[in-house]
C-alpha cells in the first residue's frame, strides 16, 4: 500500500455507479486502544495463569534473530511442551517477538502487525541490537531502542541468543504474567501518544491509520 | 505440464517488449501484496502481486527491510573491526563473509596463511554450506506443504551446528576466520564425532528422499514450474545451482579455485532443464557432494601446525591503496567481495556482491509472471533468495 | 592473454591505470563517454558475457565518484574492472540497463544511495532500499551516519565509546 492510496478520491463501482472513499475512515477502525482495568483478584490471578499457558507467537522474523527460531520449532528443544507455539498471521497470536535488528523499515510494519493483534498481548525483543543498537548503534537505518516504539516485556540478549536462551526468555514472560506484571498492553495504550510520535518520526511517508485493528 | 498460456492468449493485452498490460481501472485485476510478514517469505521481503484470478499478471520485488547499512558502517571502522561485523550479512552461511573479508585484506597487505588453516577454512566452508542447504531444502519442502521434511533436516542441521560450537564455540556467528588465518584448529575426537554427524545427514536425506522426491504432490506442482533456460543465465546475472540446473557449469570452486579445492576430488553437478524440481534435486545432490567433500578434507587435513600468520599490529594496521575482488562459491551462488582501499587505517568502500541480488529482484520478477500464487513461495524459495544479502 | 587482451583494448579505445591485480584480474581506467561502448566490446566480443557487479566509490577529496563496472569471462576464467571517474557535482552516467537485465537493479542503488543519475534505466528513480528518504544520499562520504543515527533513533545513555587503538593497547600491551 503506498500512501496514494489512502487518499480520498472517487470511485467507479463495477456497475458503473460513481461514489467517494475516504479510506481512512471508511476501510479502517479509528477507535483508540483503552486501558483495561485487571479484575477481580483470584479470577485475575487463574486469567494469567491460562494467559501464560497460551504464548502464541506472530512468525514474523523482522532481523537475523529469526534465524534461531526455527531450530527453536524443531522436535529437538519441544517448543509446544513450554506451550509455546508460532502462528502465520498477527490475528491469531499475541507475542510478537521482534527479532534482533530493528531497522526503520519493518518498524513500520512492525506497530501495525502488534495493534493487528488480540489482547492481552506482550512483546518480547530478542537480541542485543533491540536494546541500545548493538553491532549497529551507528547505523543510519536501524533504530536503538526498541521501548521507545513497542512497550517491551522481556529483553533477550545475545547476538544471536541461542534456542535456550528464547526459551528461558518465555519462560521468565510467563513468571512475569502469572505475576500480573505484563502490562505492556495498558502502558501502550496510556502513552499512546507518544509510542505512536516516536513511530511517526522515522516511518516519514506514514500511510497507515493510526490505529488499525 | 499443460501450457498455461493456452487459455490466456487474448487477454490481458501485452506490451512490445511481452509484458502484461495492467489496467487496474478494469476491475479485472487484484493488487496482493506477499510479505513482509508473510509465512511463505524467504526472509524479510515482500512481493507486490497484481494478480487475474489466481494467476500472476505482475511482479515487483520491494526490498530493504533488513537494510543495516554495512558498508556504510564498515567505512568508519578499522580493517579488525570489520570482522566481527561482516558475519552478519548473511545469516545462515556467514562464513563466506568471513572469508572474503579475510581474503581481501590478506591480498591487499600481502599476507601469506599457513597451510592448516587454508584446510581448516576449507573445512569450515563446506560445513557452512552444508547446514546452508540442509536449511534450505526445509524451506522448500515447507513452501509446497511438506512441513516434516523441513523438521528432520533442521534437526541433523542442528547436529552440524554442534560441531561447529565444538569448533569456534559459535553456534550461528562463527567467527572462526579472521584476517591471516584460523582461530583454532579442530579439538581431540572432533573426527568421530564429525563422521557420526555426517552419517545421520545421510540417513536423514535418505528418508527426505522418499517423502519428497518420490511424492506425486511435489513431482506434479514442480515439474515445468519456474523454467529458467539456459541463455537467461548471463542476461540475468545467474550464478551458482540456479545457472548449473540449467546446464551452465558455473562453479566458483572449479572456475576460480580458492583455498584447498584444487587438491579434492569433485565433479561440477549440472542439471538439464532448470525447473524448481530439477534445482530441488540438483541441491539434493550438492548436500551428498558437500558430505563427501567433508569426509575428504577430513581425511586430507593436518591435526596440527601452524593456523595463524604474522600480522603487523592490527590497531594501527594500514593498507596500501589498491583494489580487489574476491569471490567463493556460497549455496546460493558467486559470493564477492570488492574492496578499494586507500593506504589509511579504514577501507575506502566494501560492495559486497551477494547472489540474490540478481535472483530474487531481476529474475524472480520475470519467473514469477505466468505463475500461479500458490506457487509463487515454492519458486521464490526455489532461487534460494536470502534478502539480507540484497540489501546489506 | 591478459597482455594480449589490453593490447587490443589499447588500440581500440583510450584507457589507462591498466592494474594487474591478479593473473586473472584486471583493473583498467576508461574515459567518461567510451565506457560504455568498452564494456558493450567487452561482452559482444571479447566474451565478457558475465556482470558480477557495477558498484561505487566516492573519492571526497578529489571530488569525484568512481564506478566499476565488473566483467567476467567464464570461457577462459577471467575478470576485467572498468572504471569510471564521474564528476562529483553533476553525476550522470549511461545506462547499460539494455546488456544486461540485473543493471537496471543496480542503476537503482545507485541512485538511490550514491546520488548517482542514470537516465532511460527501467523504474530509476523508484526507492529501492530506503522509504521516505530526506537526507543526502547515505553512502556519500560527507553523510554522517553517527550524527543521524544519535539525531533520530534515541541512543540509550551509559554508552561508552573508547579509541580502539587506545583501548586495546591498554589491554593487549600495557608496558609499552
Amino acid at each position: 500500500m503506498t500512501k496514494k492510496d489512502l487518499d480520498k478520491r472517487k470511485v467507479t463501482g463495477p456497475d458503473g455507479e460513481k461514489f467517494e472513499v475516504d479510506p481512512l475512515r471508511d476501510y479502517f477502525c479509528q477507535e483508540r486502544p483503552r486501558v483495561h482495568d485487571p479484575a477481580r483478584r483470584i479470577w485475575e490471578g487463574f486469567l494469567n495463569w491460562a494467559r501464560s499457558e497460551s504464548l502464541w507467537i506472530l512468525g514474523y522474523g523482522t532481523g537475523c534473530g529469526a534465524i534461531e527460531m526455527r531450530p527453536l520449532m524443531t522436535p529437538r528443544f519441544t517448543p509446544n511442551k513450554h506451550r509455546i507455539q508460532w502462528r502465520p498471521t498477527p490475528w491469531q497470536s499475541n507475542v510478537p517477538s521482534s527479532a534482533a535488528i530493528c531497522p526503520s523499515r519493518p518498524q513500520a510494519r512492525g506497530p501495525g502487525s502488534y495493534e493487528q493483534m488480540q489482547g492481552p498481548k506482550y512483546v518480547v525483543a530478542l537480541g542485543s541490537c533491540t536494546i541500545n543498537g548493538g553491532m549497529y548503534w551507528d547505523s543510519y537505518n536501524t533504530i536503538n531502542r526498541l521501548d521507545k516504539y513497542l512497550p517491551v516485556d522481556v529483553y533477550i540478549t545475545g547476538c544471536m541468543p541461542r534456542p535456550e536462551s528464547l526459551l528461558a526468555g518465555f519462560e521468565k514472560l510467563k513468571t512475569l504474567i502469572r505475576e500480573g506484571r505484563g502490562e505492556g498492553q495498558n502502558l501502550y495504550a496510556k502513552h499512546f501518544d507518544e509510542y505512536k510520535a516516536n513511530q511517526k518520526k522515522i516511518i516519514r511517508d506514514w500511510d497507515m491509520p493510526d490505529y488499525n485493528w | 505440464m499443460a501450457d498455461k498460456n493456452k487459455y490466456r492468449e487474448k487477454f490481458p493485452e501485452k506490451d512490445p517488449d511481452g509484458s502484461n498490460i495492467i489496467d487496474p481501472e478494469s476491475h479485472k485485476f487484484i493488487k496482493v501484496w506477499q510479505g513482509p510478514q508473510h509465512p511463505g517469505i524467504t526472509g524479510n521481503m515482500s512481493l507486490e502481486l497484481i494478480l487475474q484470478g489466481d494467476e500472476v499478471m505482475h511482479c515487483k520485488t520491494h526490498v530493504g527491510y533488513l537494510h543495516r547499512g554495512f558498508e556504510k558502517l564498515m567505512e568508519r571502522r578499522r580493517f579488525i573491526q570489520c570482522f566481527p561485523l561482516v558475519c552478519r550479512i548473511a545469516v545462515p552461511e556467514p562464513d563466506f563473509n568471513e572469508y572474503c573479508l579475510a581474503a581481501t585484506l590478506e591480498e591487499l597487505a600481502g599476507i601469506k596463511v599457513p597451510e592448516a588453516a587454508k584446510w581448516m577454512r576449507t573445512l569450515i566452508l563446506e560445513m557452512s554450506r552444508l547446514t546452508s542447504f540442509l536449511m534450505w531444502l526445509g524451506g522448500q519442502s515447507g513452501a509446497f506443504g511438506l512441513g516434516v521434511a523441513g523438521q528432520w533436516t533442521n534437526y541433523v542441521r542442528d547436529l552440524m551446528l554442534d560441531r561447529f560450537e565444538e569448533i569456534s564455540g559459535g553456534r550461528i556467528y562463527r567467527m572462526h576466520i579472521p584476517p591471516g588465518g584460523v582461530r583454532g584448529l579442530t579439538p581431540d575426537g572432533f573426527r568421530a564425532r564429525m563422521e557420526e554427524t555426517l552419517q545421520a545427514v545421510e540417513a536423514a536425506m535418505k528418508d527426505v528422499d522418499r517423502t519428497l522426491f518420490d511424492n506425486a504432490v511435489f513431482k506434479r506442482r514442480t515439474v515445468g514450474l519456474g523454467y529458467i533456460p539456459p541463455e537467461m543465465v548471463d542476461a540475468y546475472g545467474v550464478t551458482g545451482p540456479n545457472a548449473r540446473a540449467a546446464g551452465v557449469p558455473k562453479d566458483v570452486r572449479r572456475d576460480h579455485p580458492y583455498l584447498k579445492y584444487p587438491e579434492l576430488d569433485f565433479d561440477v553437478i549440472t542439471g538439464n532443464d532448470s525447473d524448481v524440481y530439477t534445482r530441488t534435486d540438483l541441491r539434493r545432490k550438492e548436500i551428498l557432494l558437500s558430505v563427501d567433500l567433508i569426509r575428504q578434507i577430513m581425511a586430507k587435513m593436518p591435526g596440527s601446525g601452524e593456523y595463524m600468520a604474522k600480522l603487523p599490529n592490527v590497531l594501527h594496521w594500514k593498507i596500501p591503496r589498491g583494489e580487489t575482488y574476491i569471490r567463493a562459491e556460497c549455496t546460493r551462488g558467486e559470493y564477492g567481495f570488492y574492496t578499494v582501499t586507500d593506504g589509511s587505517g579504514y577501507p575506502r568502500r566494501i560492495n559486497v556482491r551477494g547472489p540474490s541480488y540478481t535472483h530474487a529482484v531481476a529474475l524472480m520478477e520475470k519467473l514469477a509472471v505466468d505463475c500461479n500464487i500458490a506457487d509463487v513461495a515454492g519458486l521464490m524459495s526455489s532461487l534460494h533468495t536470502y534478502p539480507p544479502e540484497i540489501e546489506r | 592473454m591478459m597482455k594480449a587482451l589490453i593490447e587490443r583494448l589499447e588500440q581500440k579505445f583510450r584507457i589507462s591505470e591498466v592494474v594487474r591485480q591478479r593473473n586473472d584480474e584486471l583493473f583498467m581506467t576508461a574515459a567518461k563517454e567510451e565506457a560504455v561502448s568498452l564494456v558493450t566490446y567487452l561482452k559482444e566480443y571479447e566474451g565478457f558475457t558475465h556482470l558480477v557487479l557495477l558498484t561505487a566509490v566516492d573519492w571526497l577529496e578529489a571530488g569525484r565518484f568512481q564506478l566499476t563496472y565488473l566483467l567476467n569471462n567464464n570461457a577462459v576464467k577471467a575478470d576485467a574492472g572498468i572504471r569510471v571517474y564521474l564528476d562529483r557535482e553533476r553525476p550522470e552516467m549511461e545506462s547499460i540497463h539494455h546488456l544486461w537485465k540485473q543493471a537496471a537493479t543496480y542503476q537503482r542503488e545507485l541512485k538511490e544511495m550514491f546520488g548517482i543519475g542514470f537516465p532511460g534505466s527501467p523504474r530509476v528513480d523508484e526507492p529501492f532500499i530506503l522509504e521516505g528518504w530526506r537526507d543526502i544520499p547515505p553512502y556519500r562520504r560527507d553523510f554522517d551516519t553517527k550524527k543521524y543515527s544519535e539525531k533520530t533513533y534515541f541512543p540509550r545513555p551509559g554508552r561508552k565509546t573508547y579509541d580502539p587503538e587506545e583501548y586495546m593497547k591498554k589491554q593487549l600491551y600495557p608496558e609499552e
